[in-house]
């Protein structure tokens, strides 16, 4: 916890003395990780018994794991048993109003075009924005529940349907999957769960932020979306505006499940804090994003905008076991100053005529390392698999790079795989020839970054896509002249 | 734990074999040790399980003992219309009676030649079997042209190899071009053996101011053949180096190719193909290092698999923060004939300069259904047809060697074997 929150804990719980403070502390796991704390977890969120089994099964597995060194980012050790592994919501130092929020950050909301209740709402301010989330979740609650659509926490699932929760649950990212997604399993404080009936068309953009109790879920969520036969839906997760997160870990997994002729379409703008301009401090994102195409003719499609996190470790995959389905990766990756992107996809092709279509699309800046790792198999049994795949990098500054490594694994002779892959830097004609026109240096390019990023731009959702247009010239100004 | 990895049967292995070199070898027995044989958890060698392959076909983990190769072998196995020198290797060691005497360039032994900083370019911590081999090579030769020779005619290393008594074989090979000197290497190996072997080579290319060295190896030498090469080389100041590597045949066969471009202006070009049939495996790992600006890198490697033949691609290009306006280009392209074929391929960039053009593409698929259909319609047989667009395929490779006796031995050995579809 930064000093900042200290102070700020300090005077908050001075002016209750003898209010919540109490039960404040008790809202916090204690200081490390044991079967103890996990034991804790389980209790406080009165989880039923196989739940708690599966955790400390899972703990168990992580016990015996390592740390992956294998990837293309440098970070500190991370002192896995000095973090807190359960921190309810602080409701304690939250502002009042709107001037009390660090004023960067407004600017930051005016920029993107972030509307007031929705800024509110972010800093979880007063009152009348948390009536207007509420009013608006459960419209929306209503309508999603008449089409049989479950949309909730991941612990209110846990009370409310058991029976699914216990069937999907760790069935596409298994807890031995690898270090993250085992302690992830372990200590898992909340998230979203998300179940479309057969033969539902879900009729909104589902996201977090109509889900009131999603807030501050902390550093370990998981996500499980499953859709039935004959079912769609478009899932959003997070959020534009940047989240000045103190935690420096954070470990989630999103599994996906589609059946037959189902189309699940996810979505993510991240943009956690990124560190400062030096590399002091910010988010490490190691997250275990799959999504599996059980049935046939179902289709997965990820579409990611990462410009925040200190160290992002991210390969949203898909496995593609039903006949004819097809698996999508849509990146844009920015980084700048001290940031590092290790991120890509991983296309799994088990059943005939499946297809997948990869673009990742990274641009680097200051001081930063991106990386594409990504890795396309397909298995003996996958006749007529087609893949595509283009990754592209874009470098600004000559004290950054760009990597890339793809893994490309073919055992059926019917396979059409084809992987290209170029880096470049912005022309110094294309800069001038706006230039010439009037338009500065640094709209310039804003203006040539959102064209190379707008294949996958295209892929998010309308209010998503202009919000994402703004923030990558946010995330890049200064990085040019 | 393999039985392989046993201390007592490397430390035998170290004891018999050559003298002279000793902290070299040392060097290399230390770097050995730390690196121990790979297994599928090494990055570097997780599709080509060799220890496991070494382990099931090599009895006799000790040096093969040297053997004498009759002028009628030698003669048999040069190419038609060869007019070049050759250089006569048995199981590493050089044979001088049977090679020619190359006019301007200097040919002895590595043991007359202890000044030499052997493993100081194919550096042993790098790659164990770099290591291994610099712990206990055999033999080696010492190769040097002059500043300013300009070797006209190509130099044939033909290597006999055949298991007696053990069944490894290191050779080692320094090869040193002055500055402005230009020569061309045919690197071709025979097997006169029934018993498998395993040949761990590695070939260290010192290259000078604007040199222009081609280097050329067809690796064809049947079933019975484990091979690690290591082929490393530093590329100078307006140098341009060019390697073709044609494997046919083998048991399983790694070719480590790396490419240090230390001076601007240069060139490095790597150029492959690979024909594997029956249950051939062959892993082509290639690395270039651009340190420095105004440099390019070519890098064309193709492949057809049948059967259950296994082909590995590893190309790798660093571009270093100092490299600016580097030209990188890397394909690897593939054409699956069997089910049971497979192919893993990686083309890796990493780079970290800014002003810089490198792309990389890579391609695995069939032949087209429909110019098939168009040859057969037209009264070409299937097998002929399917020939006939492989080597369209595959051909381009070959035009990369510039000696013509040479290219057209490759060509038929390749046409012949794309004929019967492999």
């Amino acid at each position: 916890m930064s000093k900042d929150n200290q102070i700020l804990e300090e005077l908050t719980s001075k002016e209750y003395e003898h209010g919540w403070s109490v039960d404040y502390e008790a809202d916090e796991a204690p200081i490390g990780l044991s079967e103890g704390t996990i034991r804790w977890i389980s209790a406080k969120k009165e989880e039923p018994k196989w739940l708690l089994e599966w955790r400390l099964k899972a703990f168990k597995t992580w016990q015996a794991m390592t740390e992956p060194k294998w990837a293309n980012v440098h970070y500190p050790k991370i002192e896995l048993q000095s973090l807190k592994y359960y921190s309810a919501p602080k409701q304690g130092n939250k502002p009042k109003n709107l001037d009390e929020v660090d004023p960067e950050l407004l600017d930051i909301y005016k920029r993107l075009g972030i509307n007031l209740n929705e800024q509110k709402r972010l800093q979880g301010i007063a009152v009348d924005a948390i009536l207007d989330s509420v009013s608006v979740a459960t419209t929306f609650k209503g309508t999603l529940s008449k089409l049989g659509i479950v949309f909730c926490s991941f612990s209110e699932a846990v009370k409310e349907h058991p029976e699914l929760v216990k069937k999907y649950l760790g069935s596409v990212v298994p807890m031995t999957d690898n270090y993250y997604a085992a302690l992830n399993s372990a200590v898992f404080s909340d998230g979203s769960f998300c179940y479309i009936p057969k033969g539902v068309r879900c009729p909104m953009e589902l996201s977090t932020y109509f889900r009131i109790n999603a807030a501050n879920t902390g550093q370990f969520e998981r996500t499980l979306i499953v859709a039935e036969d004959e079912s769609y839906c478009s899932y959003l997760e997070g959020c534009t505006a940047p989240q000045r997160d103190e935690n420096q870990l954070h470990a989630a997994v999103v599994e996906i499940y589609a059946g037959a002729h189902a189309e699940v379409k996810y979505s993510t703008v991240q943009n956690w804090f990124p560190g400062s301009k030096e590399g002091v401090g910010g988010i490490y994102n190691f997250v275990t994003k799959r999504g599996i195409c059980a049935g046939d003719f179902s289709k997965i499609s990820w579409t990611q905008v990462e410009t925040g996190s200190a160290v992002t470790w991210k390969y949203p995959s898909c496995i593609l076991k039903g006949d004819n389905s097809i698996g999508e990766f849509y990146s844009v990756a920015v980084t700048n100053n001290y940031q590092q992107a290790d991120t890509g996809t991983k296309m799994i092709h088990i059943g005939k005529n499946t297809k997948s279509r990869i673009v990742s699309k990274g641009i680097s800046a200051g001081k930063s390392q991106n990386s594409y790792r990504g890795q396309v198999q397909v298995m003996k049994r996958a006749t007529n698999a087609r893949n595509f795949s283009q990754c592209d990098s874009l470098l600004m500054g000559d004290r950054c790079g760009a990597h890339t490594f793809p893994y490309i694994d073919i055992q059926n002779s019917t396979a059409k795989v084809e992987h290209e892959a170029t880096t470049s830097k912005i022309g110094a004609d294309q800069l001038f020839y706006c230039n010439q026109r009037g338009i500065s240096t640094e709209d310039a390019v804003a203006l040539i970054v959102n064209g190379y990023a707008k294949e996958v731009l295209n892929q998010l959702p309308m209010e998503f896509a202009v919000e994402a247009q703004k923030l990558l010239a946010l995330t890049l100004e200064g990085s040019v002249g | 734990m393999s039985t392989l990895i046993k201390e007592d049967i490397l430390v035998e292995l170290l004891a018999t074999t050559g003298t002279g070199f000793e902290e070299v070898r040392a060097a290399g027995k230390q770097a050995f040790q730390v690196q121990g044989f790979p297994t599928n958890k090494s990055e570097e060698y997780k599709f080509t399980a060799i220890t496991k392959k070494i382990e099931q076909s090599i009895q006799n983990f000790a040096p093969a003992a040297p053997f004498t190769v009759t002028a009628e072998e030698v003669n048999a196995n040069i190419f038609e219309g060869y007019a070049g020198d050759v250089l006569v290797f048995a199981n590493g060691h050089f044979a001088p009676a049977l090679s020619s005497t190359i006019e301007g360039v200097e040919v002895s032994l590595l043991s007359e030649k202890s000044s030499i900083a052997l493993g100081s370019i194919a550096k042993p911590e790098k790659d164990p079997f770099c290591a291994l081999n610099q712990s206990s090579f055999e033999g080696g030769i010492f190769i040097s042209v002059p500043k300013k020779a300009q070797i006209q005619k190509p130099i044939l290393l033909l290597n006999f190899f055949k298991a007696t008594a053990g069944q490894v074989i290191q050779p080692r090979v320094w090869i040193e071009a002055g500055d402005f000197a230009e020569v061309t290497f045919i690197n071709h190996s025979v097997n006169l053996s029934d018993i498998p072997y395993f040949v761990n080579k590695v070939v260290e290319v010192k290259g000078g101011v604007n040199t222009q060295i081609r280097y050329y190896k067809l690796q064809n030498e049947g079933k019975n053949v484990i091979e690690v090469s290591n082929i490393e080389t530093d590329i100078q100041k307006d140098a341009r180096f060019t390697s073709v590597n044609i494997s046919l045949s083998g048991e399983m066969v790694r070719n480590n190719l790396t490419l240090n471009i230390l001076g601007s202006n240069s060139e490095g070009n790597m150029y492959g193909l690979y024909l594997l049939n029956g249950k051939t495996h062959v892993d082509n790992h290639t690395n270039v290092d651009h340190t420095v600006p105004h440099c390019e890198s070519n890098e064309l490697y193709k492949g057809v698999l049948a059967d259950n033949s296994r082909g590995v691609f590893n190309g790798k290009i660093f571009v270093r923060q100092d490299a600016q306006k580097t030209n990188a280009f890397q394909q690897n392209s593939n054409i699956l004939l069997s089910d049971d074929a497979v192919v893993n391929t990686k083309p890796q960039l990493e780079i970290w300069a800014d002003d810089v053009k490198c792309s990389h593409g890579c391609t695995t698929g069939q032949l087209d259904e429909e110019a098939l259909f168009y040859l057969q319609a037209r009264g070409i047989g299937k097998l002929q047809a399917k020939g006939l667009l492989l080597y369209a395929f595959t051909g381009e490779v070959m035009d990369y060697i510039t000696d013509q006796s040479f290219r057209e031995y490759c060509i038929a050995q390749v046409q012949d074997r794309l004929g019967s579809n492999l």
